[in-house]
């Protein structure tokens, strides 16, 4: 990322301690997920296994896509509640437009894959966009508003399925979240892809720029005539059609849509950008540290699965790790800026 | 009027300190008496706040040795040097803005009843005496961060003064604060002195400094030059001791008038008509031409800042109209008042540069549209950045280091880069000079020489007389959100202006 930055702050005085303290948003990732790889290898050998790699990297992939939207929003120091609800909603739409079984009963609109592609995308951008407009031109928290649009994606979910499971889902999107592009499952290729445009967007546009100048100081990016009001609305959009996008993958990942398919991910999604080391007061971080929060999550559900613990406590532990994590991010950053 | 000798309160030997690659100190003795106001002076970057912020605990790697009452100590924080009773004003504003003014003023050591509850009662009636103290009258449970600027730094340096402190060390403190504001403040540092606290007052009004001071020490590129009693120097010999060479013209045009002329046949490029924003200012009309500097004068909190930020599109205009080159433009968003070509750099440091970014970041931000359309060209923004960098002397001379890095008043000098590159049509500097030395500003009226050639409407903002006489060729007189005169084509000295205010 900005190494440059990085490594003028590195040498001012201080010595060891200083160095870590500017780096400690990014080495606490890191030295979380080999404590972690090291702590499941020894205790089950299933772990560290090519073959649990490969799930290890299904397993995120779909967190990964919504994570790479929430990163531009977290980065301008805003929050989307409504990642899950959005991507629930829009693989709900998608199936919805797609022909069903006739057991399916769900009284749905049956249309050319292509064409539920199209309505899926742009269900997806319109609820992005009123997350967009409720918070730039109405002036909402975006806590708030999208707390508002995680209810109503959760209804739009409701409205759509009635209680019923569908299936049936255009091949295009079934090709994407479940099948495999050479020897790789394609759904984790989407998923670097979207990290990788995610990425290059963040580091080498102006928009990136200005997201995290926004995110940095919204006070001085105004004053120097940036549009802060397009460039978070900017990012309310990028976030939901990722969500989208993951939402589709998704029910062709699990093999059906369904309400509450997607529940954990709005946890899961806000965990990875954080645990990775992003800011929450917006403006530091990046998908780099985004990948490495996926990392850590992604080997801790999985390795949980591989030790024999009582899977009650699983869920405990998986708490208390992540509010380690929280705690290193915030302390981290307090860190960083006394390191005057 | 030397007071108390014996063992000095606070001595410091051989101090040194370094950034990284960056000398800020270099075997500095300082001491001070019990019961002095010592002046600190010295150009920017020279090492001033460095020094004061080893008292205070805030910087703990450190060469040498601080003594007080002849002990040995070394503090750890700011919190240390507190319990050792000093309390330091920063040259950057640490108020809270959403608390309240009572709140702000005993930040961190709330009065408590019996219980250990928060007396409210008490803090707010404490909280406006001691405000009172300092010659303002304001409710105590305002939202500090809807005051003016000035007001807010008087709140800070309140809540320092009255902590109990043995020591205290103002970093600038009047930077944004009008005449009889800064008048006000000198008459409670003279009772407090009187009744036994030490004071550092570090400014770059060298005059200021010599009235208030009983000894000044100066520094130049980290090394204290001399330490002398004010009474024995004056403004000339100082200057010559900070920057070390010949005395600039600056330092002496404001003893008589100055002779305002404004361009005769120049056009209008921008003009206001009937300017109302209720609470700030009301019914403001002036024109700017190509090539004019208008100055906006007015002490603190006469509207002349809040007018600024309207200009920017930064706060909305409840009525009138603004119009560029005849033509009528709205002001909805400061991205609006951009593309109409209008610019502005704000009074407060935290309200433009971003902090954590280095500084070519800094100065790349407004015209990024212009040298990219897609990808950023870092290469090419370094380029320009370095340019401004040795332009203004920006020092280190670097573009890579975090902003905050800087002294304060070389990140000012970093926001007005930012609008040099492409020039705006009209150009609002707001308290341009704040926190500069006399050579910065030197500079900064040669830059404004060189935009008003160049043919940019330029509207100079400040309640410092020195500023506005200096740079402008008219003179507005602000007074409760009001033009309360105008001084065009005839000559005004700073009692002139003193007196319409
Ligand atoms: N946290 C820091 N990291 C790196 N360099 C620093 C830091 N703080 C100060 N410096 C450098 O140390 C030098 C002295 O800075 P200092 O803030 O003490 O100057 P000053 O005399 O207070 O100037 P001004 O009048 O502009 O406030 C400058 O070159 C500055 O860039
Ligand atoms: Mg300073």
């Amino acid at each position: 990322m900005n190494a440059d930055v990085a490594s003028a702050a590195g040498r001012e005085g201080g010595g060891l301690g200083r160095w870590v303290a500017g780096r400690l948003t990014n080495l606490a990732p890191l030295v979380t997920l080999l404590f972690l790889v090291l702590v499941f290898s020894l205790m089950a050998p299933s772990f560290a296994t090519v073959d649990n790699l490969g799930n290890i990297m299904r397993q995120v992939s779909i967190t990964a896509i919504i994570a790479t939207g929430l990163t531009f929003v977290i980065l301008t120091a805003e929050i989307d509640l409504s990642v899950a609800s959005i991507a629930n909603a829009v693989g709900i739409v998608v199936a919805y437009f797609t022909l069903q079984e006739t057991y399916v009963n769900i009284a749905n609109v049956p249309m050319p894959g292509a064409v539920a592609i199209l309505f899926a995308l742009l269900a997806a951008f319109a609820l992005g966009t009123v997350n967009a407009v409720g918070v730039t031109i109405i002036g909402i928290p975006s806590f708030i508003m999208t707390l508002a649009m995680m209810q109503i994606g959760a209804g739009i979910s409701a409205m759509l399925v009635r209680g019923q499971i569908a299936y049936a889902i255009p091949d295009p999107v079934r090709f994407l979240g479940s099948g495999m592009i050479g020897p790789f499952p394609s759904i984790v290729v989407v998923a670097c892809l979207f990290l990788l445009i995610g990425h290059l967007v963040l580091t080498y546009t102006r928009f990136g720029r200005y997201v995290y100048m926004v995110g940095g100081n919204r006070e001085a990016a105004e004053f120097s005539g940036v549009n802060v009001k397009l460039v978070i609305a900017a990012v309310m959009i990028i976030s939901a059609m990722c969500c989208g996008v993951a939402g589709m993958l998704g029910v062709a990942y699990y093999g059906s849509a369904q309400q509450n398919e997607f529940d954990d991910y709005l946890l899961d999604s806000i965990a990875a950008v954080v645990v990775g080391g992003t800011s929450l007061f917006g403006g530091q971080g990046g998908i780099p540290n985004t990948i490495l929060g996926l990392l850590v999550l992604g080997v801790l559900n999985n390795g949980l699965d591989h030790i024999d613990i009582d899977s009650f406590l699983k869920v405990l532990i998986r708490g208390l790790i992540l509010l380690l994590a929280l705690v290193i991010n915030v302390y981290a950053q307090r860190l960083r800026n006394r390191a005057a | 009027m030397n007071v108390g000798n014996g063992t000095p309160i606070l001595e410091m030997v051989g101090i040194g300190k370094r950034f990284g690659g960056v000398t800020a100190l270099t075997g500095i003795d300082f001491h001070l008496r019990r019961g002095e106001v010592h002046g600190l002076v010295g150009e920017n970057g020279a090492g001033k706040s460095t020094l004061m912020k080893i008292i205070a605990g805030v910087h703990h790697g450190y060469d040498g040795e601080m003594r007080i009452d002849g002990q040995p100590v070394h503090f750890r924080s700011a919190r240390d040097a507190l319990a050792a009773g000093i309390g330091m004003v920063h040259q950057e504003l640490s108020i809270v803005p959403q608390l309240s003014v009572a709140e702000n003023v005993f930040l961190g050591v709330q009065p408590t009843n019996g219980l250990g509850v928060v007396s409210w009662g008490r803090m707010k009636r404490e909280a406006r005496e001691h405000l009172q103290l300092l010659g303002i009258d304001i409710d105590p449970t305002r939202e500090t961060g809807t005051l003016p600027i000035g007001m807010q730094q008087l709140i800070e340096i309140g809540r320092v003064l009255f902590s109990g402190a043995r020591i205290v060390i103002l970093d600038e403190p009047t930077s944004a604060l009008s005449p009889p504001e800064v008048k006000h403040l000198f008459e409670v540092l003279g009772r407090l002195k009187a009744k036994g606290t030490t004071f550092v007052f570090i400014s770059h009004f060298l005059e200021d400094i010599l009235e208030v001071s009983d000894r000044v020490t100066v520094f130049r590129n980290s090394r204290k030059v001399a330490t002398v009693d004010a009474a024995s120097v004056d403004k000339a010999w100082v200057i010559e001791q900070m920057i070390g060479a010949g005395h600039h013209e600056l330092a002496d045009a404001m003893l008589g008038e100055i002779w305002l002329e404004s361009p005769k046949d120049a056009p209008v490029v921008f003009s206001a008509k009937g300017l109302t924003r209720p609470r700030s200012f009301a019914d403001v009309s002036f024109d700017v031409k190509a090539g004019e500097v208008v100055g906006l004068y007015g002490f603190m909190g006469s509207g002349q800042t809040e007018l600024a930020r309207a200009l920017m599109g930064k706060s909305r205009l409840h009525g009138g109209t603004v119009s560029m080159d005849g033509q009528e433009i709205r002001l909805r968003s400061t991205a609006d008042a951009k593309k109409a070509g209008i610019a502005l750099v704000p009074e407060s440091r935290r309200a433009m540069l971003f902090a954590h970014e280095p500084v070519y970041k800094n100065i790349s931000i407004s015209i990024l549209e212009r040298i990219s359309r897609l990808l950023l060209k870092p290469a090419e923004e370094r380029k320009i950045a370095q340019g401004h960098v040795d332009a203004l002397r920006i020092r280190p001379f670097l573009v890579e280091p975090e902003v905050r890095k800087l002294s304060g008043g070389n990140q000012q000098k970093v926001a007005l880069a930012r609008w040099l590159t492409h020039l705006p049509r009209l150009l609002v500097l707001s308290e341009p000079t704040k926190g500069m030395d006399v050579g910065a500003k030197d500079d900064v009226v040669k830059i404004v020489k060189g935009l008003k050639e160049k043919g940019v409407a330029v509207v100079v903002a400040s309640a410092e007389p020195e500023t506005v006489l200096t740079m402008a060729d008219r003179i507005l007189v602000m007074r409760k959100g009001q033009i309360a005169q105008e001084f065009a084509d005839r000559g005004v000295s700073k009692d002139q202006l003193l007196a319409a205010a």
